[in-house]
């Protein structure tokens, strides 16, 4: 879960905001790499988050036989 | 159009009204993840997502990143820290468990009032979007309009409280994104030649002027050359400071995650496992409105920019012109040329005060003080969303879709606040701290007379709207920021946090963030904490609140051995269904 959270942080705080300007001198087709993080990329990044979060939960549950 | 997906709603709620407290707060415990996430979807997504965001993005290129990273990245935090564990406790709402883990009644109240005022909030803004729609596309008065409004929302939550807000939503959530795909899609092949709207808005223009540029490399000319700052340029001079967009974006999350209106609907699944799936689906089905809205926004500025800019007046588009009658836009010709000018800057003090009278061109008249600028167009952001597809000459089919849209979306939303409030009145304060005897029809009553009376307050604020509605929901987030989240995440990873720690944390963050609000917006102070502004200094708050409570606790004799005992048990995620049967 700490992992989890890290990607989190570095995602929405370190690509879309602390390094955006840096990231903007990339052009990936487009888009300014920054501005894509920002508007587009840490969108699927959460939801893939979440979703990784479940599976390694269910996974957890199971082997420690607290599952419901 | 609108009235097919309100027969439809009625419908839902009738088929499943409720009859017991637990159907009426949290829908018996019983809904599945998906329904439920698309539920939340529908219950998060507001009148401000649908139809202001994209608007918002339009006019602030990279900053309105906020809003897309704030209202998306909270529930990452929801999911991994909160939903999970609300959901094995179990009760029916937010102030039950800052009551029960701390022990007590002042932290309760506290919670509860907390929870009411962040709701009441968010549903005036919700009226004031039914108002908007009914006005421009129904041809009936706002009025009207929000009264009808307030009729349908009465009729179904109050007979299928939990239950049929939930099933409605689902419907809801349904009408309002294939509203919002629809044009976007269309949009995006008018404009780029490609289909999705995600992968349009990077692509190359297809005709015009602009045909073969990048689409945001050519607004980025096009904004230079009027005067405003590079679209996607961060940071830039006279927007917002990093540190400041960093703020505002942690206040954004972490206030989404400490919402009552969103945490209560993890209780209305069956178990822990059916919370965190949920809250990934629920994510998912907000991502895709989320990840088209920066894409409509562009689409939006450039069909804007090209449509009206040094066009002549009595050539505009007619879409122009119907917006002019609703107030929410209007053009001054401060140079006398008959042609629209559109700068950077604002074309006159205030909002427009029309004066009825005509001009020379056919435009109408405004009262109000010219600003210093060669500015000659106000534009409000919210009209963006409902005119892209008149903009863009899209078939009348598409118009009134999206006005059906924008109606889901803002009574999705008040319908799940209007409960938050009901139940927050009958259960916690009712139930829990006047009459702890009440019987379960007594309490069902009580919680459908609070639904009629907050739709009464709710519409009151829609036909008059304050004028302060746009900084009140600064307020929402920063206190649910520097209110709920600490104290939730601290009650359930740390056992040595006491009630005296809970209750001076919960009140020094509100306390701090409420004077920092009230001191700027309404007596228009500096923002002296570093720049940040009203916006994002609830993640100030939050980290007051967070310092205080571990500090207070750890001075204050630990919790009750039958306390440190329940938090232990909310972290094991069997026997969740069994909870919620107290």
């Amino acid at each position: 879960m700490a992992v989890l959270l890290a990607i989190w942080a570095v995602v929405s705080y370190g690509c879309s905001i602390l390094f955006v300007e840096q990231l903007n001198t990339i052009m990936i087709g487009g888009f300014p790499l920054g501005f894509w993080f920002a508007q587009q990329g840490s969108i699927y990044t959460f939801v893939i988050l979440i979703f990784a979060y479940f599976f390694i939960m269910e996974k957890v549950d199971k082997d420690y036989d607290v599952n419901d | 159009m609108v009235g097919v997906t309100f027969s439809l709603y009625l419908s839902i709620a009738w088929i499943s009204r409720v009859k017991t407290t637990k159907g009426f707060y949290v829908a018996g415990g019983g809904v599945s993840p998906l329904a439920n996430g698309m539920a939340t979807a529908a219950d998060w997504m507001s009148a401000a997502s649908f139809i202001s965001m994209a608007g918002l993005i339009s006019f602030m290129g990279y900053t309105g990143s906020i809003y897309l990273l704030g209202w998306t990245g909270g529930y990452v935090l929801l999911a991994l820290m909160l939903a999970p564990y609300l959901r094995k406790f179990g009760k029916f709402t937010v102030p039950d468990f800052v009551g029960d883990r701390y022990y007590s009644n002042t932290a309760r109240f506290i919670a509860l009032i907390c929870a009411i005022f962040v709701s009441f909030t968010y549903v005036a803004g919700q009226m004031r979007g039914v108002g908007i729609v009914f006005s421009r596309f129904l041809e009936v008065d706002v009025n009207t309009g929000v009264l009808i409004g307030m009729a349908i929302v009465f009729f179904y939550a109050s007979l299928g409280g939990m239950k049929g807000i939930t099933y409605t939503q689902v419907a809801q959530y349904s009408v309002l994104i294939i509203a919002y795909l629809v044009p976007a899609f269309a949009i995006s092949t008018k404009i780029t030649g490609t289909n999705i709207p995600q992968i349009g808005f990077g692509s190359t223009i297809t005709d015009g002027v602009h045909a073969g540029q990048y689409l945001l490399t050519t607004l980025n000319q096009l904004n230079t050359d009027l005067g405003f700052a590079e679209y996607t340029k961060p940071f830039a001079e006279g927007g917002k400071s990093m540190l400041d967009v960093f703020c505002i974006t942690m206040a954004l999350m972490v206030g989404t995650a400490g919402l009552p209106h969103v945490i209560v609907r993890f209780y209305t699944v069956p178990n822990v496992r059916a919370a965190r799936l949920s809250a990934g689906f629920a994510l998912l089905f907000i991502a895709i409105l989320y990840t088209t809205a920066p894409a409509i926004a562009s689409f939006a500025r450039y069909n804007m920019i090209n449509s009206i800019s040094e066009v002549e007046y009595r050539a505009a588009p007619t879409w122009f012109t119907s917006w002019e009658k609703t107030g929410l836009l209007a053009w001054v010709d401060k140079n006398h040329d008959g042609i629209i000018n559109y700068q950077a800057g604002k074309a006159f003090i205030g909002t427009p005060d029309f004066t009825g009278e005509t001009g020379s061109h056919g435009q109408l008249i405004v009262a109000n003080t010219y600003a210093d600028s060669d500015n000659e167009l106000y534009i409000d952001r919210d009209i963006m969303v409902l005119a892209n597809p008149e903009i863009a000459n899209l078939p009348n089919w598409v118009i009134s879709l999206v006005a059906a849209g924008g109606l889901a979306a803002a009574l999705s939303t008040a319908s799940g606040l209007l409960l938050v409030i009901s139940s927050s009145i009958s259960h916690d304060l009712y139930y829990r701290l006047i009459n702890r005897n009440a019987s379960e029809k007594q309490r069902l009553l009580v919680g459908r007379v609070m639904i009629g009376i907050a739709v009464c307050v709710a519409g009151y604020f829609g036909i008059h709207p304050p004028g302060f509605v746009a900084q009140v929901v600064a307020f929402a987030f920063g206190l649910a920021a520097s209110s709920f989240f600490p104290v939730i995440v601290l009650g359930i990873f740390s056992k040595r946090t006491t009630k005296e720690g809970a209750i001076c944390g919960m009140v020094s963050g509100i306390v701090f963030t409420m004077i920092y609000i009230i001191n700027i917006k309404f007596f228009g102070g500096q923002p002296w904490c570093f720049g940040i502004s009203a916006e994002g200094i609830g993640a100030v708050g939050m980290l007051i609140n967070f310092m205080v409570t571990l500090v207070i606790s750890r001075l204050t004799k630990p919790p009750p051995q039958s306390v440190q005992d329940m938090v232990d048990t909310i972290r094991y995620p069997r026997g969740a269904s069994a909870s919620i049967n107290h």
